[in-house]
């Protein structure tokens, strides 16, 4: 539980002596509260209440880190509940599931399909990057696949609740660090064992929120911190409320007890139907889940869940940007006109969005605008008849496209006889102001 | 030491505001806690879907939404079929061809096309416009006369055409204006404003505050949706209380993910589960950020959202 600044003024010398460069020891221990200003600034307090203030002073939630591949992804460390307030820092991470009562064609299936999502989207990559493998009761066959999951090189998240299963796949799998999960009420002790005796992260559950919390109080008593809350699956609604009470707890109430990342498996509270899956890993991707377990991962769902994901864990206070260059679109080769407009990654997928709803080819050029809209760019004066020639050279674009017609944004038409000027081979035509027009634009454009 | 449960419950409410008349008619909004937070208070109206339909019928229909309306004639027909839907709340219908930029169809026929829809369903009715702010404007006060009494929601009146709608619409005909502002809580609480100016009462407006598929600058739609939604619960403001209705099928099944051809891109699979997974995922995250009500177009689509809905209220 979170310290005020009264209970820290208690740990204080209360000397007033000055020297953390605070009038009293009062403004120090509010200071503290707030954490605006370090514990270790005043140097009488022992190490025992340093001990105590550094603990209560930590972030709410804790920041892991788990290893996919040779990738090492963060999670948790979330600070607020919406993303207007602050960006939220560990993007959630998606599993597909290999079960243990599966046969080597479904394995071979669900492998296949689900590895081969991994593409590039606005310079992230997209893909799923944890395996979840279930044990229900086959060891052998349940080791066979954790070993094959391992070899996949993505994450291994090893669900089991047995200690004697789960330390045989520990053994196999050690070096790819996979996350236990698997604790409970009933086997705390050994998991936790197997678990910090290998450094891994430890998945908890419990048969409702007041049995969780109970087993992470114990599982901290025994001095592992290494969690991840399992939300369990005994029905969506409970899973939800889960969700949500484990990030309120840790962000509003400041209780540690719960400041960890948390697991979802929407597989098991859906199983064979993807469509619901889907909505409920939109659901867990913004509301709180650190970790959401599909049956697969097929294109169809990770085109809109990683979209999803690239939105909601974007920092509110810079825009994304795309790579300025050559787009080609509808097929466009060299002999199709250029549209141009700013490298804001919106601006970028309603433009493109709706070049591509008219079907005609055309080369979209995106230039440096610093990733402001057209708009905003060009009161920046990072859009201008300058910064589009600079491009047109920078990009060498004469060379790698014949046709000499360059399609400019309505909002900023004022650009056209400038710009003609500055490219004397070229036929500036003004498009329209709003993109939902370019369909109907381009499509007389080309019939022209 | 046991724990103890955080509740966020408010002194304030979203709007109840009740669209259509008779048996079937539904209430959208009404709760004082944040999205599905059952735990904090009992939600009373489930958040509602429409299915949504045009007078010109789709491009790029994919065969699980041509299959289900095969047989139908009229729009009417379309109409009465949607309707016939159980997790269907209420029924769309777009005046697609009214558009001067397209067949710029005369205003009398959309507005028998608005009456004879009207007619074939029991159904609460919501009326879309062509997106042309000066046609929608002459389009919703003929179609608002027609449809008196029957309790429509008109979508939308925007800062540029919102005059002659509220009046026509809230005012003269007593239904319900749907106010659209672009993603940003001052414009949609400026039109608020406006529309309240003229004199038509909060509890016959609903807002949509801009939308987008998932993906494309999703992320403005949903912080525009959780602060319009904490100012309305937690800061009291009357002129954000309005429940919200999120247009979704008409932006999800128009970006690529959607509309790419499987020849196009072989290894992203059938256009058709694409196009639903876009719609699911972002009908989900604005109903889970605060929307009253979703518009979607699959079968699929709306008996997975409605199945959610069901599960977490
Ligand atoms: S340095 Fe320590 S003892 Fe001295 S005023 Fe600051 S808090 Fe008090």
């Amino acid at each position: 539980m979170a310290l005020k600044g009264l209970d820290i003024f208690k740990l204080t010398p209360k000397t007033n002596c000055k020297e953390c460069g605070n009038p009293t020891c009062m403004a120090f221990a509010m200071k503290v509260a707030q954490g605006s200003i370090e514990v270790t600034k005043c140097p009488h307090l022992s190490e025992e209440v340093l001990a105590k203030l550094a603990e209560s002073t930590a972030p709410p939630m804790k920041t892991l880190t788990l290893k996919s591949g040779d990738t090492e992804y963060k999670l948790g460390g979330e600070t607020v509940l919406f993303r207007h307030e602050k960006t939220f820092v560990s993007k959630t991470l998606y599993a597909f599931t290999l079960s243990d009562t599966m046969d080597d064609a479904e394995v071979k299936a669900v492998m296949d399909e689900s590895l081969k999502v991994d593409y590039e989207r606005i310079g992230e990559r997209m893909y799923a990057e944890l395996i979840f493998v279930k044990y229900t009761g086959n060891a052998d066959r349940f080791v066979e696949l954790a070993r094959k999951a391992a070899e996949a090189g993505r994450g291994v998240i090893l669900s089991c609740s047995d200690p004697a299963t789960a330390s045989k796949a520990v053994a196999e799998i050690a070096d790819a660090k996979p996350v236990l999960d698997g604790a409970n009420a009933s086997n705390y002790e050994e998991m936790s064992k197997i678990a910090t005796e290998n450094g891994l992260l430890l998945g908890v559950t419990g048969e409702n929120l007041d049995e969780l919390y109970d087993t992470v109080e114990k599982l901290e008593a025994l001095g592992n911190k290494n969690l991840v809350l399992n939300v369990g699956c005994n029905s969506i609604k409970t899973a939800f409320e889960a969700a949500v009470q484990i990030r309120r707890a840790a962000i509003l109430n400041k209780d540690r007890v719960f400041g960890y990342p948390s697991l979802v498996d929407v597989a098991a509270m859906a199983p064979g139907d993807e469509a619901m899956q889907t909505a409920l890993a939109s659901l867990f991707t913004v509301k709180y889940g650190s970790i959401i377990v599909l049956e697969k991962m097929t294109y169809a769902e990770s085109l809109a869940l990683h979209g999803l994901r690239q939105n909601i864990f974007t920092d509110p206070q810079k825009p994304m940007k795309v790579e300025p260059g050559i787009y080609p679109l509808n097929k466009a080769d060299e002999n199709a006109p250029c549209c141009i407009t700013v490298d804001f990654a919106l601006t970028y997928f309603v433009v493109s969005g709706e070049l591509e709803r008219s079907g005609v080819p055309v080369n979209l050029l995106i230039s440096d605008a610093g990733g402001y809209s057209v708009l905003t760019a060009w009161a920046a004066g990072k859009l201008s008849a300058s910064s589009i020639a600079k491009f047109i050279t920078d990009y060498d674009i004469e060379n790698k496209i014949k046709n000499r017609n360059l399609i400019l944004p309505g909002k900023v038409a004022v650009l056209k006889g400038e710009l003609q000027e500055k490219l004397p081979g070229w036929n500036v035509v003004v498009g329209p102001n709003e993109a939902v027009a370019l369909v109907k634009f381009m499509r007389e454009f080309a019939n022209k | 030491m046991p724990f103890k449960k955080p509740v966020q419950k408010f002194n304030a409410a979203i709007n109840a505001v009740e669209l259509g008349v008779g048996e079937k008619k539904i209430v959208l909004g009404g709760q004082n806690v944040m999205p599905f937070y059952t735990f904090d208070n009992a939600i009373e109206n489930p958040p509602r879907i429409g299915v949504e339909i045009s007078d010109l019928g789709f491009e790029d229909q994919v065969p699980g939404i041509r299959d289900f309306y095969a047989g139908c004639k009229t729009v009417a027909d379309m109409a009465k079929k949607a309707a016939e839907l159980e997790d269907v709340d209420f029924v769309c219908i777009r005046l697609d061809s009214a558009d001067p930029n397209g067949e710029n169809a005369p205003v009398a026929d959309c507005v028998e096309t608005a009456r004879a829809v009207s007619e074939a369903i029991d159904k609460p009715l919501v009326i879309i416009g062509c997106d042309n702010d000066e046609k929608d404007a002459q389009l919703f006060e003929k179609v608002a006369d027609a449809l008196q009494g029957k309790n429509a929601l008109y979508l939308s009146a925007k800062e540029e055409n919102y005059k002659s709608i509220a009046a026509a619409v809230g005012l003269a005909y007593g239904q319900k204006v749907g106010a659209e502002s672009s993603v940003d809580l001052n414009l949609a609480k400026q039109l608020n404003v406006l529309i309240s100016q003229i004199g038509v009462d909060a509890k016959n407006i609903v807002m949509n505050i801009g939308t987008a598929a998932s993906g494309y600058g999703f992320e403005y739609v949903i912080s525009t949706l959780d602060r319009v939604n904490s100012a309305a619960l937690s800061q009291n403001d009357a002129m954000l209380q309005m429940p919200i209705i999120t247009p979704v099928s008409s932006e999800t099944w128009a970006v690529k993910e959607s509309t790419a051809t499987e020849e196009d891109m072989p290894q992203w699979g059938s256009a058709e589960t694409r196009g639903i997974s876009m719609e699911v995922t972002t009908a989900v995250a604005v109903l889970a950020s605060g929307s009253s009500a979703v518009i979607l177009r699959h079968p699929t689509s709306i008996k997975t959202v409605a199945k959610l809905i069901k599960e977490l209220i």
